[in-house]
């Protein structure tokens, strides 16, 4: 069968697949990454609050986005978002969300709990006794968190950040059950149409483990280097 | 806009006719703890012997077992399930590849299969973490005792791993348990397809995602329950620390 | 995790999607004025109502109908500049999509019945349809009953996977249904063999055969398992949208400009690969033609 494998077939669409499709999934990948480390971190610092009912909410949030599998929750806020946006936006129908936009929001939202949690250990890894002494300079909640706690817990987890996204990447590929224009749901399109799907699905396969080995081998360095800085 | 709200939906049959609409939830569930208990076996035996392997003293044997967690981790598991589903049929010689195609579940099967590999590379990740983790003296003192490197993973550092490194499966196997709804995409009907199914049949997207929300969220709770229970059972006294230890690693 | 607290959630995800769809509906034509847009939901191989053409652009007879609507809406809103977004849509995603507002149109193969308004409404009838199914020549099946005990494959959110599933059960015939998620991907289960058979409407079914690698080694069964009239769909309870798409579609019909439509889809070649479907107009489509309807009773279209 490998003898028959058409490399035509990839060298005809290698350029749409590569710049159309891993260009959305990188784009998208990258967004979610920014947006979910950001409300990832408010939902930490939500968690490690002393107000209960805040702590009480993130955690359940957390909890219940982390029993759900991706594919259920990308079909729930596929349906849903339209609703949700004309609620936060108070408009009296449900508005349009573009693809793109949807699976960001998607992804965001589902993602931050993982970052959450990295956040969260990022943030007790940092000694009391510095915020303390923050607030002791009179420095405020948000003082403390933004110019001492925050930047430290960032510079040690971010090995694990990185490892995160890399598993985030590799989520995106499931916006092909919504037919969003991703990589794999481009290939596969080309492959159904051409009949093509060896030599498709082992192109896709191919460059995901390129990417990723490639991702995973910086991360090591990364990883190798701040533990000898910190020591 | 209108959306016509039908709790009482999950009472009525079903166009397969084996039943409501719930029961139809039910059998997806079945389905969902089927492949997931499968794939969870298969990744334990697998990760287990793959992360024993990349603590051996001999490198051509570890760089193998280095290899096989880099491949099973490093693609999507979407991209993997395609692989077996489409492309390893078509590898086959062509009668073999035939009966894959035609096997019944064949869907299920490849799921299993798929999720079993992609998970043992995770598995394997913490196996070798929780031989690592603990003092060099253990081995020594195996070896003093004479025992051989077999006896010594098999007696001592295999028991004490997998104690430290109980939290962590924890979570691999609620993700095995959630990534199998993945498997929908080569046609298995679990929880996540039946809600789909549901609402393409019934028009009832909310009232069929809602309950599938609440029987993954019981499905979680479960697990964490059991684990609890398994990890008081088989706590070693006095051995919290080191768990810590690989805890912090993490 | 805690329970209670996972508990709340869900409680509170619930109760919101309990409150928000209950509100005052301005119309389709209020949102497309405000927006400046209208949202046209395309399919991605339904050959030829809608599918995209080599530079991934959504075509067909369907989308020509849409597209003469859309210039029936500019007239009546005054709105020449109106700008036309395409969103694809699947047979699975179609009806959550119109009905929560991300498309207007639905420019497909989307069979109209009776089940089906409880949630979405119909303009006129584009075409009427069969439920067959295709497989292997050489598998030799013809009949419904050639089927049993064999994988068979339909896309999600059809008719026809229902009603293949109804059958199934009915006739005790041991299939095993496997839901694929667009019609190219249904053939494809055919094409490598992990199903035996395509269960869909037959005019999907010549078009895709009609551009399979081997488009001589597959036959379409004799058994028609029911009659389908499709609709372009058009959202729930707002009639003055609706009659603005009806009264568009019932002038196409009129005039005699669907009959130009018909056969630059059918009759003609088509486009990316010049392949010719060579379908006359049937006497139950030459019927709407004659009376326009948006029914979905089968009787009208059976005699």
């Amino acid at each position: 069968m490998l003898a028959h494998f058409d490399f035509d077939v990839i060298a005809r669409t290698w350029q749409v697949l590569l710049f159309q499709g891993l260009v959305f999934t990188l784009q998208v990948t990258a967004l979610s990454m920014l947006g979910g480390i950001v409300f990832g971190t408010l939902l930490a610092m939500m968690r490690l609050s002393s107000n209960m009912a805040l702590s009480r909410l993130a955690a359940g949030y957390v909890n219940a986005m982390r029993s759900l599998p991706l594919v259920l929750v990308i079909f729930w806020f596929y349906f849903l978002m339209p609703y949700i946006g004309a609620w936060v936006t108070g408009a009296s129908q449900p508005i349009r969300v573009g693809a793109f936009a949807s699976a960001l929001i998607t992804f965001i939202l589902f993602e931050a709990c993982f970052y959450c949690e990295i956040m969260r250990a990022g943030i007790q890894s940092i000694p009391r006794g510095q915020a303390n002494a923050g607030y002791a300079l009179g420095f405020t909640y948000w003082q403390v968190m933004a110019q001492i706690v925050l930047p430290q817990a960032f510079r040690n987890m971010l090995p694990v950040l990185l490892t995160q996204t890399i598993v985030l990447f590799q989520d995106v590929s499931l916006v092909y059950i919504i037919s969003l224009p991703d990589f794999v749901t481009l290939a596969s399109k080309i492959a159904q149409r051409d009949g093509r799907l060896v030599e498709m699905y082992v192109f896709v396969a191919l460059v995901y483990f390129v990417v990723c080995l490639t991702l995973s081998q910086v991360v090591k360095r990364l990883q190798t280097r701040l533990a000898v800085a910190t020591h | 806009m209108k959306y016509n709200w039908n709790w009482g939906i999950f009472w009525e049959l079903s166009p397969d006719a084996t039943g409501t609409y719930l029961a139809t939830l039910f059998q997806g569930l079945r389905w969902t703890i089927a492949t997931g208990l499968s794939a969870w076996l298969m990744a334990l035996v697998l990760g287990s012997l793959i992360g024993t392997l990349r603590t051996v003293r001999n490198p051509t044997v570890v760089r193998l077992g280095d290899a096989y967690v880099e491949l099973f981790r490093n693609m999507p598991i979407l991209v993997q399930m395609f692989l077996w589903f489409f492309v390893v049929p078509e590898l086959l010689p062509t009668g073999l590849g035939t009966w894959v195609k035609q096997l019944p579940n064949s869907s299920f099967w490849t799921a299993v299969f798929a999720l079993g590999f992609f998970t043992s590379a995770r598995v394997a990740e913490q196996v070798k973490a929780g031989i690592r983790a603990q003092p060099r003296g253990q081995t020594m003192a195996a070896t003093a005792l004479g025992m051989t490197t077999a006896q010594t993973y098999r007696h001592v550092l295999l028991p004490m791993a997998f104690r430290l490194i109980l939290p962590p499966l924890t979570s691999e196997f609620m993700n095995v348990m959630k990534n199998s709804a993945v498997a929908l995409t080569i046609g298995l009907m679990e929880l996540t397809a039946r809600a789909r199914a549901m609402q393409e049949f019934s028009f009832q997207v909310f009232e069929a995602f809602t309950a599938a929300t609440l029987l993954y969220l019981a499905l979680n709770l479960a697990i964490v329950l059991f684990m609890r229970r398994l990890e008081r059972f088989v706590a070693v006294p006095g051995f919290t620390a080191a768990r810590d230890a690989v805890a912090a690693a993490h | 995790m805690k329970p209670g607290a996972s508990l709340a959630l869900a409680g509170l995800s619930l109760g919101l999607a309990l409150s928000t769809p209950v509100l005052a509906e301005p119309g389709t034509l209020d949102k497309i004025k405000a927006s400046g847009s209208i949202t046209l939901g395309n399919r991605d191989s339904s050959i030829p109502f809608s599918y995209l053409d080599d530079k991934q652009q959504p075509i067909g007879y369907a989308m020509d109908l849409c597209l003469k609507v859309v210039d029936a809406v500019k007239a009546e809103l005054k709105l020449p500049s109106l700008k036309v977004v395409y969103q694809p849509v699947t047979s699975a995603t179609r009806i959550p999509l119109l009905a929560n507002g991300t498309i207007d149109l639905e420019c497909g193969s989307t069979t109209n019945n009776a089940e089906r308004q409880k949630q979405v409404s119909y303009t006129i009838t584009h075409f009427v349809t069969a439920n067959r199914f295709v497989a292997k020549k050489a598998d030799k099946l013809h009949k419904l009953e050639d089927l049993k005990g064999k994988t068979v494959t339909s896309t999600s959110g059809t008719t026809n996977i229902k009603q293949i599933t109804e059958l199934n059960a009915a006739r005790n015939l041991g299939l095993t249904i496997l839901p694929a998620k667009d019609h190219a991907e249904g053939f494809l289960m055919v094409e490598t063999g992990r199903a035996a058979a395509f269960v869909m409407d037959d005019i999907l079914l010549a078009g895709l055969v009609a551009n399979a690698q081997n488009a001589g080694g597959y036959t379409i069964s004799d058994d028609a398992l029911s009659v389908e009239p499709y609709g372009i769909m058009v959202r729930k309870d707002d009639p003055a949208f609706k009659k603005v798409v009806d009264d568009a579609m019932t002038k196409i019909y009129k005039s005699g400009q669907l009959s130009a439509i018909y056969d630059k889809w059918f009759v003609k070649a088509i486009p990316p690969r010049g392949i010719t479907l060579s379908i006359p107009m049937s006497a139950a489509m030459k019927k709407v033609v004659a009376h326009p309807t948006d029914t979905a009773d089968p009787a009208f279209y059976a005699n």
